[in-house]
């Protein structure tokens, strides 16, 4: 055995494997996301993603030996969503102010973005576990996991779901927000947090910070809306 | 900054706790965000250090989804067989899921 040989065999049993992989590709997304003047379609969460599972698909490395390393990184949305508290409480006067409009356009943006979701699938014959997988894709990734299992859907095909719709909403965003004359940054907060939950208010957060403060206060109120809502009206769509 | 992430740390686990005692159907997380938002109306707001910290985690939330989403290799299967579903749900939901939210918002606060 070669000593290189051995150094990867030493490797491959511990977590930092997964760790170092995710940290890098995460750099290598940054890097591709700038010098592609940040075209949505090339974020850096995307890239990193791809990158990862061709990596590991390439190495015939299972997911669970890569998670074992990411695993540290994964623990840290807990913390991160708990310091959400802080640019909320920065932008607590302003949330107040517009408490009136905020509850109904959070009621409103949850309950289309899960009907339909679960709707169309339901109308284009997908099968019963992904239309219920469907359901709670718009809502950050711990909430929509413990929904699916509630409901019947699949956590880790949930997990998948909310990271796709997250990006699509950052993709789209800009493009509704033109088609619908959406100008007020508040508004565009709320429903990136609404319909893109975490990722698409990451995103907003780095652009306008009021903005961002909304997106987290969508997160929270969207987060409670759909693990209420979401189980009646998935027996209600699929019966 | 260790005394930060400290203190979120224990917000998250005090959020986890009163979640599962009470079998709230919010997550831990969540319930930690709302009760360091209160703990901020009532004692003050946030030090520079938890300024800081915060700010620094929320830079770089996209890569802490990182993680779960390589786990999209685990469901390729129903993925491949419902994939046109899968698209035309996700992406037209998403679009009106926006343009509902943004819309109310922009009429009712005025």
């Amino acid at each position: 055995m070669t000593p290189l040989f051995q150094v990867w065999v030493y490797l491959e049993t511990t977590p930092l494997l997964g760790l170092v992989s995710t940290l890098i590709a995460w750099q290598v997304g940054l890097a591709v996301s700038r010098a592609a003047k940040d075209v949505p379609a090339a974020n850096p969460v995307l890239v990193a993603i791809v990158a990862l599972v061709a990596l590991l698909v390439l190495t015939g490395t299972p997911y669970s030996a890569y998670f074992q390393g990411a695993q540290y990184v994964h623990f840290l949305l807990g913390p991160a969503t708990v310091a959400l508290a802080v640019p909320m409480y920065a932008a607590l006067p302003r949330i107040r102010r517009s408490l009136r409009a905020v509850g109904p356009a959070v009621l409103a943006g949850a309950v289309t973005a899960a009907g339909s979701a679960m709707l169309i699938a339901q109308w284009l014959g997908a099968s019963r576990t992904v239309v219920l997988s469907l359901g709670p894709k718009s809502v950050t990734t711990p909430i929509a996991m413990g929904v699916a299992e509630q409901i019947g859907g699949n956590p880790s095909l949930a997990a998948v779901l909310v990271l796709v719709t997250g990006n699509v909403a950052i993709l789209l965003g800009p493009l509704v927000w033109r088609l619908v004359r959406i100008t007020d940054w508040r508004a565009r907060g709320l429903s990136a947090g609404v319909a893109g939950h975490g990722l698409a208010t990451a995103r907003i957060l780095m652009v306008h910070e009021e903005a961002g403060a909304f997106g987290g206060l969508a997160i929270g109120l969207n987060g409670i809306a759909t693990a209420l809502l979401v189980p009646p009206l998935a027996r209600w769509i699929v019966g | 900054m260790l005394a930060a992430l400290t203190q979120l740390v224990c917000f998250q686990c005090l959020g986890e706790v009163i979640s599962r005692a009470l079998a709230l159907p919010v997550p831990g997380p969540v319930v930690g965000l709302v009760l360091l938002l209160g703990w901020f109306v009532i004692r003050g707001e946030p030090s520079a250090p938890m300024r800081d910290t915060a700010g620094s985690l929320l830079r770089t939330l996209g890569l802490l989804f990182v993680p779960a989403g390589v786990g999209v290799m685990t469901q390729l299967d129903a993925l491949r067989a419902d994939w046109l579903p899968i698209a035309v749900a996700v992406l037209v939901s998403t679009a009106l899921g926006l343009a509902v939210t943004a819309v109310v918002m922009q009429r009712l606060d005025r």
